[in-house]
């Protein structure tokens, strides 16, 4: 079996498993990282999003193989390890609005909610409407303006 | 008073004082529960309190304004009489099992609210966790129609407040004076000379040995500070820091990933795994097993699982709806429909009448959390984990297909990522069982996200006719009959029911428990002479239950449907008559609560401002467990919004931009989950008008994922949405977690009306436009996971 190698919130790790497993199994399955929340298994629901080398991404769409020793993985339970303080402030801005509700979906959200902020701060500019409407997360339990209140609290405190 | 609560500060709980008086100097009513043995203080009452006096069921013109699926929920719970209890520990915090399912909707926070307002207790002392299945209960596990609160409030304080009283008296003799001379702050006992003892301090002395009976007084009202003001879930920072667990992410030793592979037509059954021994040797797979609904194979990661399913050559026996389609199931609904009363009068000048017929698609009530469970069956015993609402019935259930009785079942009931409705039924518990027995292995089973639409559980397709007469200008009789495929109600809510037939209005008698859960939700609160809507269901004599689908009740039952087609044929009523939509139900509204959150969305919500062609406003009204919403909607029909493109996957079509919401749901606990739950309830009626359904095809639903499916989605959301809490002074906590969705989902299609100048009569709009994806493959049944995820990081 091979083995497979890379950073997971902070940690090198290695695991072994076939190359075509993908990331989200491996973090799920054999390392009990459960953040990150299966919803469709085929980058739809975006409920799995986590981060590499501080990009959004989503791990059921990756193979494991596909991942370099180097590759950063950050998932929901080591996002406020990349921000001073307790929590990370948008984690800190979805408490202060209570936005979950079941909170299935509120990991992959949030994650991608800080690679957003962080995208449109690459282009110079700051969240618009249209960059929430373009969000592809699903909440089925429809907090959806809940998480665009958050995101632009979260953003300013970013 | 009405108020809007938004971005306030946290509740109070810790910082305030109580002492014994009632400053009113009225004599409040007294309750009696019981003071239990234990090594520290327990308490107990009877959920029976719930109904705190003896019902009287006047006839009325409509049952539900009378006695509604609230009171008949709730009345079935006395016959059981069974306890609930409070325990205090040596730390100083309240235990409580709540027989109720947290599945989202805030009911582990809003009790324990409860409990530390009675109790005189931060709310964070308290915790509420949630109860195994309890066969003693019967009837009384069980989570839906929004009863949980209604049907717990009063017996949950009941015992908050003997144990609040048990400490004072423990207090008294310790500091050797009188209980009534002690105040309570923040979980603390004093007195005015300064002796002080915590609840903790005082759990031991406080127990009693023997049962034993006692009374007590509630605390009035107005001096309630924890229960009225806002306050987060108390899992909030749980969820957003990935800790909180749901079933899927539970570790019981050995319960591997388990999928399931599942025919290509709805409720199809497997005749036989043609390559077992190849399926068995892939990597990582460790068991397969046939079960009633498909071949099910255990692996080391559901990806395994996965590629599994996709080698298996099943051959399948097809389900008995194979030969169906959207088409033929209409056709059939038409044939079963009953004729309208009030004959068809059209006299120019004298009577008219108003007409609606709307047709509304089968629609999945999937969770976001697909169906999972972990079984672990042994030789004589079985232990299920599962987010279920109704544990008792999966109990007997898991028994009987495993050939246990029920005591030797213990179900532990998870916090569930949404429901919705989806997990009244334990279709994920039984299966995960007959799984482990055929194994002889614990197993983990999660249904393939592309399983849920097509096997899961459907709100079913129904139409829904209004006639409404109008004689020399006012409306004389209001006709609505509503035609739905038959609805299963066999997970307990119909058992709740029928335990309760005696305690029920006898214009109930010979309903069908559909019938009877219709009449009981159902209310057309206006002025309109003869109101009269009944429910019809298309069945084969004899069947209790239509095996062709996987029916069951969704957010809101029947509502969102019997409210659209009702909202619209009011709208058409005004126009006819020359007034606004808003006045005109004003005129016509009988009840001044429903007339208060109408008048706050108008006014709040901009009622008749000048809007751009192609837009418009809709208003409608709800009345429902206990409680009022009204909702106003502006939408936009442009083609410039109906024809954004976001790319593959993505229907876009009208959007709403504005939604304005009113609800005086009684009582309120806690305004900031109530605000919560309205506005889910709101996305949820925008899907159900706009988006959301499934197509049936040759007896397959087409829909397979969230690409299929169109739930509500970010590009859908409105850039603006309030919510409005109306205070009525009730002191009766109605039920919050469907009111929104059936005003919402007729507000839409006013406004969709209104803006595209149009008579829509298919729900909900998207359904009858050319498909909006390719279907995926039905063999295999489930989709591989795509490898391109590192080109799509942003
Ligand atoms: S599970 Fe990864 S996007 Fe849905
Ligand atoms: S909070 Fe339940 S799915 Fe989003």
């Amino acid at each position: 079996m091979p083995k497979q190698t890379f950073v997971l919130n902070g940690r090198t790790t290695t695991v072994n498993v076939a190359d075509d497993v993908r990331v989200l199994w491996v973090l799920r399955d054999i390392l009990g990282v459960t953040g990150p929340k299966y919803g469709c298994g085929i980058n739809v629901c975006k409920a799995c999003t986590s981060h590499i080398n501080g990009k959004a991404f989503n791990p059921c769409a990756v193979r494991v193989g596909d991942l370099k020793p180097k590759d950063r993985i950050t998932t929901i339970e080591g996002l406020a390890d990349t921000a001073p303080g307790d929590l990370h402030p948008m984690q800190q801005a979805w408490l202060d609005l209570d936005v979950s509700q079941c909170g299935y979906c509120q990991p992959g959200q949030i994650m991608a909610a800080v690679a957003l902020v962080k995208k449109v701060r690459r282009e110079g500019r700051e969240i618009q409407e249209s960059d929430l409407d373009g969000i592809r997360n699903i909440c089925r339990c429809g907090t959806y303006p809940r998480i665009r209140d958050a995101i632009r609290q979260g953003a300013a405190r970013m | 008073m009405t108020d809007t609560f938004r971005h306030e500060p946290e509740a109070r709980g810790d910082d305030t004082t109580t002492t014994d008086g009632d400053a009113s100097g009225l004599r409040r009513r007294t309750f009696m529960g019981w003071v239990l043995a234990g090594t520290t203080l327990t308490v107990a009452a009877d959920l029976g309190l719930a109904r705190p006096a003896a019902a009287v069921i006047p006839s009325g013109p409509q049952v539900a304004d009378v006695y509604d699926l609230e009171d008949a929920q709730t009345d079935s719970a006395l016959p059981t009489s069974q306890l609930i209890q409070i325990t205090i520990t040596e730390q100083g915090t309240a235990e409580f099992e709540l027989p109720r399912t947290e599945v989202g909707q805030g009911i582990l926070t809003s009790t324990a609210m409860i409990i530390a307002e009675e109790l005189d207790l931060p709310v964070s002392k308290v915790k509420v966790t949630m109860a195994k299945a309890r066969p003693e209960l019967l009837f009384n596990q069980l989570t839906g129609g929004s009863n949980t609160t209604f049907s717990t409030y009063t017996p949950i304080r009941v015992a908050a407040a003997i144990a609040r009283q048990q400490l004072l008296e423990a207090a008294a003799i310790l500091f050797g004076t009188n209980a009534d001379r002690l105040i309570t702050v923040g979980g603390v006992v004093r007195d005015t000379l300064g002796n002080e003892a915590t609840y903790g301090d005082l759990a031991v002395d406080a127990a009693k040995q023997v049962v034993e009976a006692v009374e007590v007084v509630l605390r009035p009202e107005s001096k309630f500070r924890t229960i009225g003001k806002p306050q987060s879930r108390l899992d909030a920072r749980d969820a957003v820091t990935g800790k909180k667990k749901f079933t899927g992410d539970l570790k019981v030793k050995d319960a591997l990933p388990t999928m399931v592979c599942r025919p290509p037509t709805h409720r199809g059954s497997p005749q036989a795994l043609q390559n077992q021994s190849q399926i068995e040797r892939m990597p990582g797979v460790t068991h397969v097993a046939q079960i009633p609904t498909g071949i099910a194979v255990r692996a080391k990661t559901f990806g395994q699982c996965i590629d599994a399913i996709r080698k298996m050559q099943v051959t399948w026996n097809p389900g008995s709806a194979a030969a169906e389609s959207d088409e033929t199931i209409l056709a059939e609904l038409r044939a079963a429909e009953i004729p309208l009363a009030v004959p068809e009068v059209d006299l120019p000048g004298v009577v008219k009448t108003v007409e609606t017929d709307c047709v509304f698609a089968f629609k999945s009530s999937a969770a976001l959390e697909p169906y999972t469970a972990i079984a672990d069956v042994r030789e004589d015993s079985a232990e299920i984990w599962a987010g279920l609402k109704a544990p008792i019935v999966a109990q007997q259930d898991v028994a009987r297909d495993c050939g246990l009785s029920p005591s030797a079942v213990t179900i532990n009931v998870i916090t569930g990522g949404g429901s919705f409705g989806h997990k009244l039924f334990g279709d994920h518990a039984r299966e995960a069982a007959q799984a482990s027995k055929a194994m002889g292995v614990p197993v983990k089973l999660m249904w393939h996200r592309a399983d849920e639409p097509r096997q899961g559980r459907l709100h079913p397709m129904a139409t829904s006719r209004v006639r409404a007469t109008v004689v020399g200008g006012e409306v004389a009789a209001f006709e609505q009959r509503h035609t739905s495929i038959l609805m299963d109600w066999s997970h307990g809510f119909g058992d709740q029911l029928t335990s309760v037939a005696d305690e029920l209005p006898p214009q109930l008698g010979g309903y069908t428990i559909s019938q009877s859960i219709f009449a009981l939700t159902q209310q057309l609160p206006y002025n309109f002479g003869v109101v009269d809507q009944l429910l019809n269901e298309t069945l084969t004599p004899g069947d209790a239950v239509d095996e062709r689908f996987a029916s069951g009740s969704m957010r809101n039952i029947y509502s969102p449907d019997v409210r659209t087609a009702a909202e619209l044929t009011v709208d058409k009523l005004a126009k006819l008559a020359k007034k606004d939509p808003v006045e005109f139900r004003l005129a016509h509204l009988k009840d001044p609560r429903v007339k208060a959150v109408l008048r706050k969305v108008a006014k709040e919500g901009n009622w008749g401002r000048r809007m751009p062609a192609g837009t418009a406003q809709g208003v409608a009204i709800h009345k429902e467990y206990k409680g009022c919403t009204a909702v106003l909607i502006e939408i936009d029909c442009r083609p410039a919004t109906v024809n954004r493109n976001l790319g593959p996957e993505t229907v876009t079509g009208p959007r709403v931009t504005k939604a304005v919401i009113a609800v005086d749901p009684g009582l309120v606990i806690n305004p900031r989950g109530l605000e919560a739950q309205m506005i889910g309830g709101c996305m949820d009626g925008i899907a159900l008008t706009l988006t959301s359904s499934n197509h049936l095809r040759d007896g397959r639903f087409l829909e397979a994922s969230w690409d299929n499916y169109f739930y509500t989605r970010q590009w859908n959301v409105p850039f603006e949405t309030e919510v409005h809490i109306v205070d009525s002074d009730s002191d009766t906590p109605g039920g919050a977690g469907e009111a929104a969705t059936g005003s919402t989902a007729a507000a839409v299609a006013c406004a969709y009306a209104r803006a595209t100048g149009t008579n829509p009569t298919y729900f909900p709009i998207q359904h009858e436009k050319p498909l909006a994806f390719k279907p995926k493959s039905f063999e295999p049944s489930v989709p591989q996971s795509p490898t391109n995820g590192l080109n799509r990081t942003y």
